[in-house]
Parts: structure tokens; C-alpha cells; sequence
């Protein structure tokens, strides 16, 4: 992917707006996890329009209870899709790599996609729409950061060679897949979300007071006889609760992993490398998402405790994706005398230009 | 033979059946401590919907008399189809009230009409969801002082939810029945079930938190009482 047309030129602007880019979607991912919060994904029955008025015309004085979580994701979204067409265009008429202006298009036809998916989960009346819609807005999400990695001066060096240095098969690889299994953990959790079944389980670090709960017909018609919320949820099922202790098997695997990770690449890389440094910083992400995860539980799903889980979480997958992005940027040959590397500097006896 | 002479007769045939038709009645109760109820608080926070509360409302699972006597308990006989005279039977009546659904819990008839209010000086969006095939999601907005919403349900369907996404804490549970033999126990745990049949039956009385149990009734040409155990947290 890197060899075709290659550049030695960066584009500062360009970069930038695709960080704002980047920046936006994650704010909008953190408004769609209020919504989801709040229980207020279907407050405005209606789309493209709002209450049967034009979305952008919507008066603010209506923007009350759910309507204001739905509405403004709405408007944010649609921020969203006009940074994206801006960026697809940008990235087309000045990025002199071919294949970085099909992943414009991609991203065009990303944010197209995901507004219709939103507009369908509500007008069919469909939750099970709402994980896919979720789902989806993490993979535009790392598809935006992709393309403003792409777009930095770190990547433009990175792929000139003059910054290149050896990251092993088995490191990458194991970043890979710890990367794929918080994408499964998040599916899971926009599942668990998209249910509106509130807490399966309503404590931590035990589950109904046990390491793993009962799921009998009557243990559960215990659990819901002393649940009681607000927000009235739907009865809890077994599956459920199983999908909850999934969440939470799941978290702890990709602790280990991320862990993994970081240890991995320190000793390595060495202590300096950006892909050490970015290791570490994953993993002080998993321990920031470990702690929201309780507090989500802790406090009752509060809804802001309960988005900040979903933002990092989104932010979590998309430090994995950008690690496996420069991890195979770089080099795969295996340097057996490598030790120690710069932070972005060169060891002359590992530059190998590409 | 005179047509007015067999007149008598045919009456008696056609009132014959009803003649025969019983009350099933009965009291629900509780036992135990029921989970304690949680302050409605997001209701405060809005203009429109705190306006007629003193006080913050709470939530209204468990709704229990000094004896035990359990309300919004939906009491009917089981297995017991294609009865409905829905189309026939008077509306009922579901009010959004202080962004509340009044009542909580109700019973209605498949073809029967359910007439959704709103009495408060604030937007709602009915949403009903259910879950039988042949029953239809819809989500509809409902403007301050705006028309009735009016809703029939083909399928029968136990605790069909209604909710407002405006206002989340919002939410009813209609019970949807293909037979007229159904009601709703009241605060003191009563419950009428009225002119059935005769015939042996099996009644459910279903709790929207505390699950369903059954006993068995033989109705004949009087009313039937109907002991159902108390219902518990297990």
C-alpha cells in the first residue's frame, strides 16, 4: 500500500483537517453513546427530518429531554459528513497517492452509510440496527485516523524509509490480534447496549454476589424481581447476564494482551521507540477503561460515567489500529542484532530503503 | 304456532348461556419485604413535567397494602382464544399525566382500541414495542393538547411496553388478551373476572416484576374464589 506513488512531501493543512476530522467523529462517537445512555435513540420518531421540520431548522426551544441527545447527534453527524466529503475532495485533488484517494471515497461512502444506517435503526424500528451502527462508527473512526496518520509528517518519513526500523512478525501479530479482540469486546458491548436491557448484572468485581452467576429460569426471575430502575428496562434474560460475564472475560484477556504488548515492545523496541511509547499508552488506556467499566457498574450505568466507557473503549481500539498500521509500515525483515532504536531516529545499520 | 308464543322460548335459549356465566373473583397478595421503590429525580429536572408534584414521585413496581394486598396484578384464564369481542368493547384509556403513563399497567382485548392521551403541556412520542408477530412497533409524536392516539393489537401479548423516549422514565405495560376474561387487581389486591362460562379453566395472575403463577377453577353457575399463593421476591 505504501510503495504506490510514493511522496516525500507533506501536506500540513491537510493533516490537520483530517485530525479535526478524526477529532469531531470521536466527539460525535461519544454523543451517540449519550443517546444510547439516555435511552433517547428513538425521541425523535421521524428522519431525514426532525418533528417534520428540516433537521438544520429545528427550533432549539424543542431540543427537551431525549430529543436533545438525538438531535444534536444528528446535527454533529451531519458536521461529520461535511468534514469527510471536504477531506475526500482534499485528499483527491492534492494527495498525489492514488490509493490514499480511494480511501477518501471510502470514507465518503463510510459516513453515507452509517448516516443511513442511523436513519433506518429508527424509522424500521430497529435495535438490532443500533449495533451495527455502532459497530460501524468504530470502523469509520480508525478508517479517519488511518487516513490522518497518513497524511503526518511521522508517515510520510516512515514511508520515505529514512525512519525505518525493524518491528517483529510475532510483536505485530500479537498486536493485531489483541487489536481484533477489542473490536469483538466492543461488538459485544454495543450489544449488551443496544438490548436496552440496562445492567445485567448490577454489581462487580462479583456477579450476583458469586464469582459466576446463576442463570436458571428462577435465579433469574429473582434477579428481576429486585431490579428496579427508573428507566424501566426490559426484563433481564440469561443470555444476558451470560453476555455481561463475556464482556468481562473478554476485558481481562485483552488486559493481559495489551500488557503483553507493552512488555513486548519495551523489550524489543526499546524503552525510546514511538510504537513503545504508544504500547504503554494503550495500556494505561485499558486500565483508565477497566476502572470506567466498574464505575459504569458502580454507579448504576450513569450515563455520563457509561459514555466515557464507550469513548475510551473507541479510543482503546483505534490506539491498537494505528500501532498495526506503523508496526507493518515498518520493516518485516528480521534484524537479529537489532537492540536499541531512536524515538524517531535512525540506526544507520537498520535503515533500509524501501 | 303463534310467532309470540315462541317468543319465551327463544329468549330463554339465547339467555340461557348467560344465565349460567360466573364471576371469578379473588385477592392477590404479597409476602415479604418488596425492593424499595427509587425517586423518579430527571422528572424534577424538567419544567413541564415537575409542575404538579410536590414532591419527587417514585417508581411503582410493587404496590402493596398493609395486608399484602397486591395491586396491578393481571389476572386471566390461560389458553383461552379467539374469544375477543374487542372490536365491540368500549376503549380503553391510556393518559400521559405529569410525564407519567396513567395507568401503569392495563389489559385490553386484540381489536380492542386503546385511546392514548397527553395531558401535559409538553411533547411526548408514544412508542409501543411489541414483540408478537402480527403486532406493530410504532413510534408516533403526540403534542401538547394534540389529538388522541389510538392503537389496536392483533396478537395476543403479555405486558406489551409503551414508552416515551422523550422522557425515559416513561413507561406502561398493556397486556393484550384474545378473550374478554381478564382484569387487573386493584389496590386492595381485588380482582373480578366476569361472566365466564361455564367450564374448567386455568387463571394466571401475572406480575410485571414477580413473574405468573396458575390454579385450576371449575366454574359452574355461581362465582368461583380464587386463592392464589402470595407472591414473593425469591
Amino acid at each position: 500500500m505504501t510503495n504506490n506513488a510514493p511522496t516525500n512531501k507533506t501536506n500540513p493543512w491537510l493533516f490537520r483537517f483530517a485530525v479535526l476530522t478524526a477529532f469531531v467523529t470521536f466527539l460525535l462517537i461519544g454523543l451517540g453513546g449519550l443517546v444510547t445512555s439516555h435511552g433517547a435513540g428513538m425521541s425523535v420518531p421521524d428522519w431525514p427530518n426532525t418533528y417534520g421540520y428540516n433537521m438544520f431548522t429545528f427550533p432549539i426551544s424543542k431540543w427537551v429531554g431525549g430529543i436533545f441527545y438525538e438531535h444534536t447527534h444528528r446535527l454533529l453527524a451531519s458536521a461529520v459528513g461535511l468534514l469527510t466529503t471536504v477531506l475526500t475532495v482534499w485528499l483527491w485533488l492534492k494527495d498525489p497517492r492514488k490509493w490514499m484517494h480511494w480511501l477518501g471515497v471510502a470514507a465518503f461512502f463510510g459516513v453515507v452509510a452509517q448516516g443511513i444506517l442511523g436513519g433506518l435503526r429508527v424509522t424500521l424500528h430497529m435495535d438490532s440496527l443500533g449495533v451495527f451502527h455502532a459497530s460501524i462508527a468504530q470502523l469509520f473512526f480508525i478508517l479517519i485516523c488511518a487516513i490522518a496518520l497518513f497524511t503526518s509528517r511521522f508517515w510520510i518519513e516512515l514511508n520515505a524509509g529514512s525512519k525505518n526500523y525493524f518491528v517483529s512478525r510475532g510483536l505485530r501479530t500479537l498486536v493485531l490480534v489483541t487489536t481484533l479482540m477489542i473490536f469483538v469486546q466492543l461488538i459485544i458491548a454495543a450489544t449488551m447496549r443496544h438490548q436496552h436491557a440496562g445492567l445485567a448484572i448490577p454489581d462487580f468485581p462479583l456477579a450476583y454476589g458469586k464469582v459466576w452467576p446463576a442463570t436458571n429460569p428462577d435465579a433469574v426471575a429473582g434477579y428481576n424481581a429486585r431490579r428496579i430502575s427508573v428507566t424501566e428496562e426490559a426484563p433481564v434474560i440469561a443470555f444476558q447476564i451470560q453476555l455481561q460475564m463475556a464482556h468481562r472475560v473478554v476485558a481481562l484477556a485483552i488486559f493481559i494482551l495489551v500488557a503483553a504488548c507493552a512488555w513486548l515492545s519495551w523489550r524489543r523496541l526499546g524503552g525510546k521507540d514511538s510504537l513503545t511509547k504508544l504500547a504503554f499508552f494503550w495500556l494505561a488506556l485499558i486500565f483508565v477503561q477497566i476502572g470506567l467499566g466498574a464505575w459504569t457498574i458502580w454507579s448504576n450505568k450513569a450515563a455520563d460515567v457509561t459514555t466515557l466507557h464507550v469513548m475510551v473503549g473507541a479510543l482503546s481500539l483505534v490506539t491498537g489500529a494505528l500501532w498495526c498500521l506503523i508496526g507493518f509500515g515498518r520493516l518485516t525483515l528480521s534484524l537479529p542484532d537489532a537492540k536499541t532504536f531512536g524515538v524517531f531516529g535512525v540506526q544507520t545499520s537498520m535503515m533500509v530503503n524501501k | 304456532m303463534k310467532i309470540s308464543s315462541l317468543f319465551p322460548l327463544v329468549a330463554a335459549l339465547v339467555l340461557l348461556p348467560v344465565a349460567h356465566a360466573a364471576d371469578i373473583v379473588g385477592i392477590v397478595t404479597f409476602k415479604g419485604t418488596s425492593p424499595a421503590e427509587k425517586e423518579i429525580s430527571p422528572i424534577m429536572d424538567d419544567a413541564n413535567c415537575s409542575a404538579g408534584y410536590s414532591k419527587t414521585p417514585t417508581t411503582h413496581f410493587y404496590i402493596v397494602g398493609p395486608k399484602g394486598e397486591l395491586a396491578d396484578v393481571v389476572i386471566s384464564l390461560k389458553d383461552v382464544t379467539g374469544k375477543s369481542i374487542g372490536a365491540a368493547a368500549s376503549p380503553a384509556v391510556l393518559d400521559q399525566k405529569g410525564c407519567l403513563y396513567t395507568p401503569g399497567i392495563i389489559a385490553i382485548q386484540t381489536g380492542q382500541k386503546l385511546v392514548v392521551k397527553n395531558s401535559d403541556n409538553c411533547v411526548h412520542n408514544v412508542h409501543d414495542k411489541p414483540t408478537a408477530d402480527g403486532n406493530h412497533e410504532s413510534n408516533d409524536v403526540q403534542m401538547p393538547g394534540g389529538a388522541d392516539l389510538t392503537y389496536t393489537f392483533a396478537k395476543p401479548e403479555p405486558f406489551l411496553k409503551f414508552q416515551c423516549d422523550v422522557h425515559p422514565w416513561m413507561f406502561a405495560w398493556v397486556s393484550v388478551f384474545d378473550s374478554p376474561y381478564f382484569c387487573v387487581s386493584d389496590k386492595d389486591g381485588k380482582f373480578v373476572i366476569k361472566n365466564v362460562p361455564p367450564g374448567k379453566y386455568t387463571v394466571e395472575a401475572a406480575h410485571r416484576k414477580l413473574g405468573s403463577q396458575t390454579q385450576e377453577v371449575e366454574v359452574k353457575d355461581s362465582d368461583v374464589t380464587v386463592n392464589f399463593p402470595a407472591f414473593e421476591v425469591k
